[in-house]
């Protein structure tokens, strides 16, 4: 039997992958819930129909939204964590051992429970007793925060669904309420790619930089999202994404497959058209 | 009755699955005839845009499926009969004065009527005796009517022929409906209420007396604001001791002869499911209302009124599902919070005057938006709250009525710039909309507390209609 998960990436154009397994399949309050075990990427997380982490390529995405800020300020001791529900950013945070407080908010609960049933490696950073998970509503959790974390980051998913209410003006303003004096805030923030989210990334770049007085943006490559070519934003009251604290941050002595430091230097160097799209 | 039919919905689809072939109008022919129109609302909204026909029935002269669906509705709300209206709740309202008064007749109704009220005087040429509702100071926002009020009205105008209820305002305040209808009926007087606020009265539990339940004469009930019906269809709903054959008379002489069923089929499916499915879709409605309530009052500064404000008699009661919050504390008039929601943060509520907003949630809402919601009101007091100190309150301003509607609306007139019109007849009407609500009315006398009035709401952003001069420069003032 051919089985394949296939997502469209835009119209026209599909992804597929070889299935070998259905692990899951559920329904929470708030969307649909599927792993799949698969033949080339491993265990692989699907939320309404959308490809969210693979086994394979998770560690591209998750060391990129942690180590990047993490080397610009490796003093950070206060994080709040917004959506991160299967726990990848999570385990690479929890290598710090200068952290001493990551509040995780993610509004579905049955994903963490799933995630930590099926995905007890990736998880495994909840355990830490520095780690408190909330289950509720980002933006409902932030807006009571004032003056207090030294990075937000927003792992989220699309901006249409659950994720939708992380992409707003009104998110991003509290945020930057909810940040002390050296805050950063790093959130996915896309694909550049292709026509139907180019609105999304411009739009979400524009609404970080009428907030904060830092905005940037940085890129991966991750072979299972749309276009393969990801962006994630990096805006902060006081730190350029390129102001690297090297000495300190090689301190900690993590080890990494995707980060470096000449990676993170490279990584804000954006495509022309990138750069057009955001001017 | 069963509820649970929908005769138009039911005699579309019949008429949908027997591909008749059509020689009448509409000329785009089920869509074919409008290809672009067609991709943008779809085949199916198109196949069912049709004339009226025989296994359709006529709105003008019902006596078949949109009869039934009457019925239906009659039973839905309590009422001797219901009537499906499909230009607005406008023409509700204005069916309900014509049909029990002429030109000269004497109409008691409060000032902050939707201007509907007043047009139909226009029309009819009936004579407005307002009352004057009193004002909540603290919120600006003007309450229901009181008993004493309506029975001062009515003892100085004996001939008044009935009196116009407003119920519930626009933010949700209610009268003593009860009472008030009967001391009208003591006095041989018939009760209109406009209800256009107040659809999910006759479905929800625990909601404010509706009009038909306190033995009112007619009611307009806006399906379309509440009732999850189409924008413009409605509802025009007759009491016990009213003939409902005239009051059929009274709509045709203005309502279009090509009712449309897209309107019709809403108002059919709407009512079905709100006989059937009311209770937790207003349960729904009022908890989110109360969630979003509590958390905007914890923002500080705002505030978002509920019962607490009740007295018993000029606020008689509340509605819970509105969703109404005053703005001047934090330094902002209602319409400039209303304005950065909209530009800022892509978010539409119904309202903004000078010191209120209105958002109007629904059990199509979900936390997500209410969340939003609170989080961009906490934002805009971040950024923009100030002291309150030079924001105008919103007061009642008591009108002069010195020559009746209709007779200075045809009058001969003068165009005059509106900063010289003080001590003059106005000629036509003024009004931030919405709320829809005139600052002045034809036959009023322009003073300068409402020509202040007015230059300040358009100076802080209000949309202000009625005038000829649409950039409300200049009024039209009666020739004297």
């Amino acid at each position: 039997m051919d089985l394949w998960f296939c997502e469209n990436h835009c119209d026209g154009v599909k992804f597929q992958i070889k299935i070998d397994q259905h692990l899951y399949s559920g329904e929470s309050d708030f969307q649909k819930i599927d792993i799949f075990q698969t033949e080339e990427f491993g265990k692989i997380l699907i939320l309404d129909g959308l490809l969210m982490l693979t086994e394979k390529d998770e560690f591209i995405y998750h060391e990129m939204i942690t180590h990047i800020p993490m080397a610009v300020n490796p003093f950070v001791k206060k994080i709040l964590v917004i959506g991160a529900g299967d726990g990848g950013t999570v385990k690479r945070l929890v290598q710090y051992d200068t952290i001493e407080e990551i509040d995780v908010v993610e509004i579905d609960k049955l994903v963490v429970e799933k995630c930590i049933e099926y995905f007890p490696d990736l998880t495994s950073g909840f355990d830490d007793k520095r780690v408190s998970i909330k289950f509720e509503d980002g933006l409902k959790f932030v807006r009571k925060k004032s003056n207090y974390y030294d990075l937000i980051i927003v792992d989220s998913t699309d901006p249409f669904g659950p994720g939708e209410g992380l992409f707003t003006k009104e998110f991003y303003g509290n945020c930057y309420k909810a940040l002390n004096e050296n805050g950063i805030l790093v959130n996915q923030h896309e694909s550049p790619f292709y026509n139907e989210y180019k609105d999304i990334v411009k739009k979400t770049h524009q609404k970080l930089a009428l907030t904060f007085p830092i905005s940037e943006l940085y890129q991966a490559h991750i072979p299972t999202y749309p276009s393969g070519h990801w962006l994630f934003g990096f805006a902060s009251k006081k730190f350029n994404g390129t102001d690297i604290n090297e000495a300190e941050w090689l301190k900690h002595d993590i080890k990494c497959k995707y980060y470096n430091i000449d990676l993170h230097k490279g990584a804000f160097a954006l495509p022309t058209y990138v750069k057009e799209m955001i001017k | 009755m069963n509820q649970e039919r929908m005769p138009i919905y039911e005699a579309l689809l019949n008429h949908r699955n027997n591909r008749i072939v059509h020689f009448d109008v509409p000329s785009h022919k089920g869509g074919r005839g409008n290809p672009e129109l067609t991709r943008f609302l779809g085949a199916d909204c198109m196949r069912v845009d049709v004339n009226s026909m025989k296994p359709l029935d006529n709105l003008c002269h019902p006596t078949s499926v949109i009869r039934e669906a009457e019925i239906l509705a009659a039973d839905a709300f309590g009422a001797k009969n219901a009537f499906l209206m499909v230009n607005g709740t406008t023409s509700a309202v204005q069916a309900m004065i014509m049909s029990v008064c002429k030109s000269g007749d004497k109409i008691i109704l409060p000032r902050n009527v939707h201007r509907s009220a007043i047009n139909a005087l226009v029309v009819c040429g009936a004579i407005p005796v307002y009352i004057n509702p009193l004002t909540n100071k603290d919120l600006g926002i003007s309450l229901g009517i009181s008993v004493d009020s309506l029975e001062k009205a009515i003892k100085e105008n004996p001939d008044a022929k009935a009196v116009f209820i407003n119920n519930p305002t626009y933010y949700g305040i209610c009268s003593d409906l009860l009472s008030l209808t009967t001391l009208v009926h003591n006095h041989n007087m018939k009760v209109l209420v406009d209800e256009a606020h107040g659809t999910h009265f006759y479905f929800g539990e625990n909601m404010p007396i509706t009009a038909m339940a306190a033995k009112a004469d007619l009611s307009a009930v806006s399906m379309h604001k509440t009732g999850g019906s189409l924008t413009q269809s409605s509802f025009l709903l007759c009491g016990e001791n009213i003939d409902e054959s005239y009051i059929r008379q009274i709509i045709n002489l203005t309502q279009t002869t090509s009712g449309s069923y897209l309107l019709m089929s809403s108002l059919d499916i709407a009512r079905k499911n709100l006989a059937l499915h009311g209770k937790d879709i207003f349960k729904k409605t009022i908890d989110l209302t109360e969630y979003a309530r509590h958390e905007i009052n914890k923002l500080g500064g705002y505030i978002a009124f509920s019962e607490e404000i009740c007295d018993g008699v000029n606020a008689f009661a509340f509605d819970k599902t509105k969703l109404s919050i005053h703005t001047r504390q934090i330094g902002l008039a209602g319409i400039e919070v209303y304005d950065t929601l909209r530009d800022e943060y892509d978010i539409q509520i119904e309202f903004g005057d000078i010191g209120n907003i209105l958002a109007i949630i629904s059990s199509g809402d979900r936390l997500l938006e209410i969340e939003r919601l609170v989080a961009s009101l906490s934002e805009i007091k971040r950024h923009y709250g100030k002291s309150p100190k030079g924001l105008m309150s919103q007061e009642y301003i008591e009108p002069q009525v010195v020559m009746s509607p209709k007779k200075s609306f045809y009058s001969e007139k003068l165009v005059l710039p509106l900063s010289e019109s003080a001590g003059k007849i106005a000629g036509e009407f003024v009004m931030c909309y919405p709320p829809g609500i005139p600052i002045i009315a034809p036959g009023e006398i322009i003073t300068n507390e409402i020509i202040d009035y007015i230059l300040y709401a358009k100076e802080k952003g209000c949309l202000i209609t009625g005038p000829q001069d649409m950039d409300i420069e200049n009024i039209r003032i009666v020739k004297e």
